[in-house]
């Protein structure tokens, strides 16, 4: 248990990615099973156990310290389980009656199996087999509040490391594991065979688009490629297959292979042919897909009511066919997926799925028209729930990730202002010493004459180069600091305007300007210009009304399925 | 006959505490007459006194930063050695804090109060160890005031910082230490722990670290980082003060491991907000446990707390049927540990 909260203590404050796939590498080289099984199943969310209560852990240390001492201590600390881990007293045992603490697979194990009542003598005497860390990482799993900053996919390609594999592979493995992993690290290390995945719904690595610049048309093809459009929905996959009795079963998977099929149980009668679909999750009311704002509603539900499925009718778009009965299909070329896909859905013939269809185009030219005015190219009514255009490679296999050349998104026009720097904010890890957190703001006439007010927060967009330049001018520009808040001069004929380009806008009481941007990024520097004649509060009201009455306008955030 | 009441010997004033039969203050934070000098950190040992009595290192640390004429006069006081001053009688007993560092203790008639700067009872290679006076009151910080504060023990800190080398070897190591003793005790205990590499020195701290040198103090191969080309710190560890590692500075150094020796490193949003990748547990004061342990063993049945937690010791000290209170006492904590500092952004 101690090397395990060491583990989780160090990447807890590692920020860089591939640190801490070192750390994670470092970890399952170096413990055996079954115990790295078991971290692996932690940092995948995969453990099942009763977790225990905060009042729990609250009176085992009001049991073992001062009352005083311990609420100054929380004042101080601010967590729960650090505060109890920190404070701890040591146990008065002599010293060589002392059980040796505990290994993650001993507390894994007999959680599963301990009764509610014994929970807490257990806890305590773990409390005091363990140090500090171990404590803490403890009281972190008991409770179920991890937080490290670990993704499951980060810790599964750590894993597929320890055999120089493709975490691909072991994504494709992953629903048919279980903890604590012991096949899967035979294989890893090479002791044996690749184990079976007999999950008969299992989930397929997904495969992603670039964006697409103006300057890469120019060496594309038109012939090359399909083009259909962009939902304004979620990406999922939607898997269905027989178990060894025969029996269909059908799992619906976010786009990072979570399994989903809970939130959507509308959909499942309709998944009854052997398959995995790839496709949008909408929602349609009276045959008209519905703004991500109405499919918004629908999610992350705990309890999804007959109401709930009753007023966001389910529905699926279906763009790709990955596996039709027992084949795999991913091998083959786009164009004769296409195909398999319009068949396969011909014969499934439910209303509750359709194809999303394919834009006829001969030119570059005849698609930005397209793109342009979806309603008349084919969108119809739908037209207010597309983003913009997917361009597919014909020839193309389905390859996990995001491969260069295959796939494109097209998105309509960001918005685009100048805004005046005022506030700049340190970054973290590799760019803890730059200042690379801008606040900007915009002017408008108040009581006390023009004034900026800030209308958003980018800490992306621009290039390293870029980066140093605004680092230099937030150096040499400062007025003020407040903690690691700089602010930089901003004046009508002093400070630097931004060009900041974002995907929509939404009226925001909690904002000052009343205004909030959805994903705003520093797209140019604009240092010809004086910041007098910057973009005016005025400016973004306009472009607020233009978005309301045109409910299209993009909730890129979890919806950007590409 | 009077009798003499503690604060009749030590009183607190703004000036610091005051000992008014003897006619010297303790670490006075504005220029008195005849200052009384725990130890070198800059909170303590400030400069533009009357007279100034402390031991040899202390003296010459104050020179070291401030400069020849850094005090009017200057007497030298060693460990165990007894002096008269006014009515009352001052003895400096090692503080375990850092190098030179000293307790105070005053006794006037039968009564006796130590005054213990800062202190800590874990063993450090570069100072001489605490020593435990026994007194009728003891004057005790509270930096880590509150039982959260466990320090555990540096050697394993430091297996952790050498462990982190050996696993990101193409990284720099960037270390945050106090330039004055924590700076020199993490070279020490890296030392011990069989590290014999060259280890890199900011600038700032180039001339204290030759000062522990030239004590008798074995460092082994120092540098400067300055003028290094960046490939070759690769795999190198860099002591630094805690404002450089996330200053334009920290830019020489090639995808720099931060690390912090600290004893706010225990708490995990301390660390954070100090952008610190590798927290090392590493403290020059005593932790709570040392706190509590000491206070117990003076023997003094009455207790004054300051700089740091007080409210938590005080609160503990009246469990144990000590009478105890707060000194408030302002302007310490100020270089060591007390608050991630401000950071300063000069090239140095």
């Amino acid at each position: 248990m101690n090397r395990f909260a060491e583990l989780l203590d160090r990447l807890a404050y590692e920020p860089g990615r591939n640190n801490k796939l070192r750390l994670l590498q470092g970890y399952f080289r170096e413990v055996g099973d079954p115990d790295r099984g078991y971290a692996l199943a932690a940092l995948t969310g995969a453990l099942s156990f009763k977790h225990a209560k905060p009042v729990l852990i609250r009176d085992l240390i009001a049991s073992r310290t001062d009352e005083v001492l311990f609420g100054l201590s929380y004042d101080y600390v601010g967590d729960l389980s650090e505060t109890v881990a920190l404070m701890w007293p040591k146990a008065v045992l002599p010293a060589h009656n002392n059980p040796p603490p505990p290994t993650l697979t001993e507390v894994v194990t007999t959680l599963r199996t301990l009764g509610k009542t014994e929970l807490p003598k257990q806890l305590e005497r773990w409390l005091d087999e363990l140090d500090e860390t171990g404590r803490w990482a403890l009281l972190k799993l008991v409770t179920g509040a991890m937080r490290i900053g670990i993704s499951a996919r980060l810790a599964k390609t750590a894993a597929a490391a320890l055999g120089d594999k493709d975490p691909h592979e072991v994504e494709l493995l992953w629903p048919g594991l279980s903890p604590p992993y012991l096949d899967l690290f035979a294989w890893l290390e090479g002791r044996a065979e690749k184990p079976v995945n007999r999950d008969p719904a299992p989930f397929r690595p997904v495969m992603l688009a670039h964006a697409i610049e103006d300057s890469d048309f120019a060496s594309l093809d038109p012939a090359d490629y399909i083009a259909e459009w962009k939902w304004d929905g979620i990406r999922v996959q939607a898997v269905a297959g027989r178990d060894e009795h025969g029996q269909i079963t059908a799992r619906l998977y976010s786009r990072t292979g979570e399994d989903i099929t809970g939130s959507f149980p509308d959909l499942v009668p309709s998944l009854r042919l052997p398959g995995a679909i790839d496709g949008e999750l909408l929602i349609l009311r009276e045959g008209r897909v519905q703004s991500f704002n109405v499919l918004q509603q629908r999610l992350n539900r705990k309890i999804v009511s007959p109401k709930l499925i009753k007023d966001f009718p389910i529905h699926l778009r279906a763009y790709d066919l990955l596996g039709d009965d027992e084949n795999d299909l991913r091998e083959l070329p786009f164009a004769e997926r296409r195909e398999r896909l319009e068949t396969f859905i011909g014969k499934l013939d439910d209303p509750r799925l359709d194809l999303s269809p394919t834009i006829p185009f001969a030119s570059w030219d005849a698609l930005t028209a397209a793109r342009a005015d979806p309603a008349s190219a084919g969108a119809g009514e739908d037209a207010d729930a597309v983003e913009g255009v997917m361009l597919k490679r014909r020839d193309a296999p389905y390859l996990p990730g995001r491969p260069k050349g295959q796939w494109w998104k097209w998105k309509r026009d960001p918005h685009i202002i100048d805004a005046v720097l005022m506030y700049a904010q340190r970054g973290h890890g590799k760019r803890s010493s730059y200042y690379s957190d801008y606040t900007f703001g915009v002017w408008t006439e108040t009581d006390n004459g023009e004034e900026l007010v800030p209308v958003g927060k980018a800490y992306f967009g621009f290039t390293d180069e870029e980066l140093l330049q605004i680092d230099r001018f937030v150096r040499r520009n400062t007025t003020e600091k407040f903690g690691p808040v700089r602010h930089v001069v901003h004046e009508g004929d002093k400070g630097l305007v931004l060009e900041v380009a974002f995907e929509g806008l939404q009226r925001s009481p909690r904002h000052k300007s009343g205004v909030a941007m959805r994903f705003p990024r520093i797209s140019r520097l604009r240092w010809d210009k004086p910041p007098r004649e910057a973009d005016r509060l005025e400016t973004l009201e306009k472009m607020l009304k233009a978005d309301e009455s045109l409910p299209t306008i993009k909730v890129a955030a979890s919806a950007d399925g590409h | 006959m009077t009798i003499m009441r503690p604060q009749d010997i030590l009183l607190p004033t703004a000036d610091g505490l005051c000992c008014k039969p003897g006619g010297f203050h303790i670490d006075p934070i504005r220029p008195v007459e005849r200052a009384l000098i725990t130890h070198g950190h800059s909170d303590h040992a400030r400069a533009g006194h009357g007279a100034v009595l402390a031991t040899q290192e202390t003296l010459d640390m104050m020179r070291l930063r401030y400069g020849e004429n850094f005090a009017g006069s200057t007497q030298v006081i060693s460990y165990g050695e007894e002096l008269r001053l006014g009515d009352v009688k001052v003895k400096f007993r090692p503080a375990g804090h850092v190098l030179g560092s000293a307790q105070i203790a005053v006794t006037a008639k039968d009564t006796c109060i130590v005054a213990s700067g800062d202190y800590k009872d874990a063993p450090d290679p570069t100072c001489a160890p605490f020593e435990l006076v026994p007194c009728d009151v003891f004057i005790t910080e509270a930096t880590f005031g509150l039982p959260v504060f466990r320090h555990g023990d540096a050697a394993l800190e430091v297996k952790k910082l050498l462990a982190s080398v050996a696993l990101f070897p193409e990284r720099a190591h960037l270390v945050g230490a106090y330039s004055l003793g924590k700076a020199q005790r993490v070279i020490a205990l890296l030392r011990k722990a069989g590290y014999d590499a060259p280890i890199y020195l900011h600038g700032a701290m180039e001339k204290i670290t030759a000062y522990y040198q030239s004590r008798g103090i074995d460092l082994g191969e120092l540098r400067p980082a300055m003028g290094m080309k960046k490939a070759a710190l690769a795999g190198t560890i860099t002591l630094a003060p805690p404002s450089a590692t996330s200053d334009i500075w920290a830019r020489r150094f090639p995808d720099p491991v931060t690390a912090f020796a600290s004893g706010w490193m225990r708490v995990r949003a301390r660390a954070r907000q100090g952008g610190v990748e590798l927290p090392l547990v590493i403290s020059d004061h005593a932790d709570w446990d040392g706190l509590t342990a000491t206070i117990a063993a003076t023997g003094a049945g009455e207790i004054w707390v300051t700089h740091g937690q007080e409210d938590a010791l005080v609160h503990w000290c009246k469990t144990q049927g000590l009478r105890a209170r707060p000194l408030d006492l302002v302007g310490y904590g100020d270089e060591e540990e007390s608050e991630p500092q401000p950071r300063s952004e000069a090239e140095a």
